[in-house]
């Protein structure tokens, strides 16, 4: 049976040391998918004005493949020439609960983030996305320091 | 053709920064402005809130209740039926976590809601219960409670009949969806109705959305540092309404879309202690609402004085049936255009029947209304009950918050500021809507409208209370005219839509999402 990895990225060099590790974990388990996501922190009870709303559908779209093009579409090339099976997801939401989220509804036995670097004032506040996922979540999580 | 109306539009906007820019430089300057602008809106006023012959009630308030209960019965009170669905749906039960990141029910209903939550709740109430005494509390959440319907039937159709461009934005409202409508009904005058109500529209905009709004902010500011002319606050004002809907200094406005929800937590909460530590008075205050509903107790035009108090404020601060919300609530992202309609429902229900609420019984509880103790009747004074220190309006509200919780009036003017601005904001969205339905969606057309609504506010501080009150409810009235006459013909699409929607529901196609 294929192993399925998660890989959490986020743009920074976080995200990347995550994706080596996943890589080299892949290569050890051999027939293994990896499935690249990026979260794009959204939250459907925030606050809007009536302008902001109109564009919204807009607005989605540009994120979407801006974090397309310049995250995950790299991640997964990187990984398919290296020979490893990949594919990427973007999706909107809350970080920690997305990732779980999206692991659970693909079938994933494992999911590989790195530590975040979110600011020292936001982390004391809602904790890290890290911090949250490992508490939150319903498979085994790997954190690369 | 498009470079004459384009120049008409700068000259008339040249000479509303023109007369605005003259009046500045006179110095008896409120009064005058007063004065013009109350001669120059009188007949409208006068159409708008014409009694019926023989009577002192205004049609415009019957047309607004009777519709609301067509509504509710047409739609066999949908308001209560499907209260939980509301609740559910809000709460993103219902929502396909495919469409994360779109506009969410909650948010379409924030936004709707910050339009809505403002001034109409704090003077606007004040201003019912000083001239229709504690007993318009009772109409006004009657007319609440009703125009939950109105607000299901024109929300469901905004989000129905709004227009997608390829871009990915949306634009919505009873523009369109009466004239969408009636094309698909087969019907005439679709066209013109739609074009009669962007007019009301921006005249609604400039006046409730925005003179009322400075003219309340003012008082409200004048009434805690001192009297000072009104034009004053209203150039700070139009400054950074200017910064906002033309500098597109968008910072601002979300800091207020967020300061706004927390004001108004702070508002019901500081209410509802206001109202628990005087628990005692309680009962003693709904016996107030009750008697005073059916009698009047001693107020002007007794019963009837309250009843038409009660309605006028109630459709003034949720605007059910005036089609507003529509705008506001098209932007949701859904494959059920029902479901906006009901997530809309609850606009009037948080607004009137828990907000306004709790001013009224805040002004009752806090004895700011003088009442002769021998009969138990209030006193009158003038065309308004008599209050300890002579205050109406908001001035009103914050003596009787005031009275319980001495700081309390200071962050009421905080919150009256911003309150009244984030409705600017909202309305100044709303008129925008309806003027580049009219004159076409372009840079030049939209500035033209934003420095209008600048020049507004200006116009709307200055101006004394009564004129400005009168001219924004007949305005805002005015657009539900033209909206629920042609809701009247639409609703039957709503019908269609909610029978398929409860049937698929019951069948369990349509289902909860598990997140």
């Amino acid at each position: 049976m294929t192993t399925k990895l998660v890989v959490g990225l986020d743009g920074l060099s976080s995200g990347e040391r995550a994706l080596d590790y996943a890589c080299s974990l892949a290569r050890l388990i051999g027939d293994c998918e990896l499935v690249v996501v990026y979260i794009i922190e959204w939250s459907p009870y925030s606050f809007q004005t009536p302008e902001e709303n109109a564009e919204r559908h807009k607005r989605r779209e540009e994120e979407i493949s801006t974090a397309k093009k310049r995250v995950v579409e790299p991640a997964v090339e990187g990984l398919a020439k290296a020979g490893l099976t990949a594919r990427g997801v973007v999706r909107h939401g809350n970080v920690a609960d997305t990732l779980n989220a999206i692991s659970q509804e693909l079938g994933a036995d494992q999911i590989v983030v790195a530590r975040s670097r979110e600011s020292s004032l936001s982390r004391r506040i809602f904790g890290s996305s890290t911090a949250n996922l490992v508490m939150e979540a319903t498979i085994p999580v790997t954190v690369v320091g | 053709m498009r470079t004459m109306q384009t120049r008409l539009l700068s000259t008339a906007a040249a000479m509303v920064v023109a007369s605005s820019a003259v009046a500045q430089d006179a110095m008896t300057l409120d009064q005058k402005v007063n004065e013009t602008f109350a001669s120059l809106t009188g007949p409208f006023v006068n159409l708008i809130f014409a009694p019926f012959p023989g009577t002192a009630f205004p049609w415009i308030v019957m047309w607004l209740v009777v519709a609301a209960t067509i509504f509710t019965l047409y739609f066999g009170f949908v308001q209560f039926r499907f209260f939980g669905h509301s609740i559910a749906l809000v709460k993103g039960d219902y929502s396909d976590p495919d469409d994360a990141g779109e506009v969410s029910h909650f948010q379409a209903l924030a936004t709707a809601l910050s339009g809505t939550v403002g001034l109409g709740n704090i003077a606007g109430v004040a201003v019912a219960v000083g001239i229709g005494g504690p007993g318009a509390t009772f109409w006004m959440i009657l007319a609440g409670l009703l125009g939950m319907a109105s607000k299901f039937t024109e929300c469901t159709l905004g989000v129905k009949y709004r227009n997608e461009y390829p871009d990915g934005t949306v634009s919505g409202g009873p523009m369109y969806y009466i004239s969408k409508g009636f094309s698909e009904l087969g019907l005439p005058g679709g066209k013109f109705l739609a074009v009669l109500f962007s007019v009301f529209c921006i005249l609604g905009a400039l006046g409730g959305g925005n003179m009322f709004q400075a003219n309340q902010a003012h008082a409200q500011i004048s009434g805690i540092v001192g009297d000072y002319p009104g034009w004053i606050t209203g150039i700070v004002f139009a400054a950074v309404v200017f910064l906002v809907i033309v500098g597109g200094v968008k910072s601002i406005a979300r800091v207020t879309e967020k300061v706004v929800p927390f004001m108004g937590i702070l508002y019901v909460g500081a209410a509802l202690v206001i109202i628990l530590v005087n628990y005692d008075k309680i009962g003693w205050a709904f016996g107030q609402i009750f008697a005073g509903a059916f009698t009047g107790l001693g107020v002007a035009g007794g019963m009837v004085g309250a009843l038409i108090q009660g309605f006028k404020r109630a459709a003034f601060s949720n605007e059910a049936g005036v089609g507003s919300a529509a705008i506001a609530h098209s932007a949701v992202r859904t494959k059920e255009p029902i479901t906006e309609g009901f997530v809309s429902l609850l606009e009037p229900l948080i607004d009137t029947v828990v907000i306004c609420t709790m001013t009224a019984l805040v002004i009752t509880i806090s004895g700011q209304l003088v009442s002769d103790p021998a009969t138990g009747k209030y006193l009158l004074d003038g065309g308004h009950i008599a209050t300890v220190d002579g205050n109406t309006g908001v001035a009103l509200t914050s003596a009787a918050f005031g009275s319980a919780i001495g700081w309390f009036p200071y962050v009421l003017a905080v919150a009256v500021i911003l309150f009244a601005f984030s409705t600017m904001i909202s309305w100044s969205y709303y008129g925008l809507k309806a003027w580049t339905y009219l004159f076409g969606e372009g840079k030049t057309t939209e500035l033209v409208f934003k420095l209008i609504f600048c020049a507004f506010v200006v116009i709307g501080a200055a101006a004394s209370l009564g004129p400005v009150i009168d001219f924004s409810d007949a305005a805002i009235f005015a657009m539900a005219v033209v909206n629920i006459f042609a809701l009247y013909f639409l609703m039957k699409i709503v019908r269609k839509e909610l029978a398929s929607y409860s049937e698929r529901l019951a069948s369990g196609e349509i289902r909860k999402f598990s997140h």
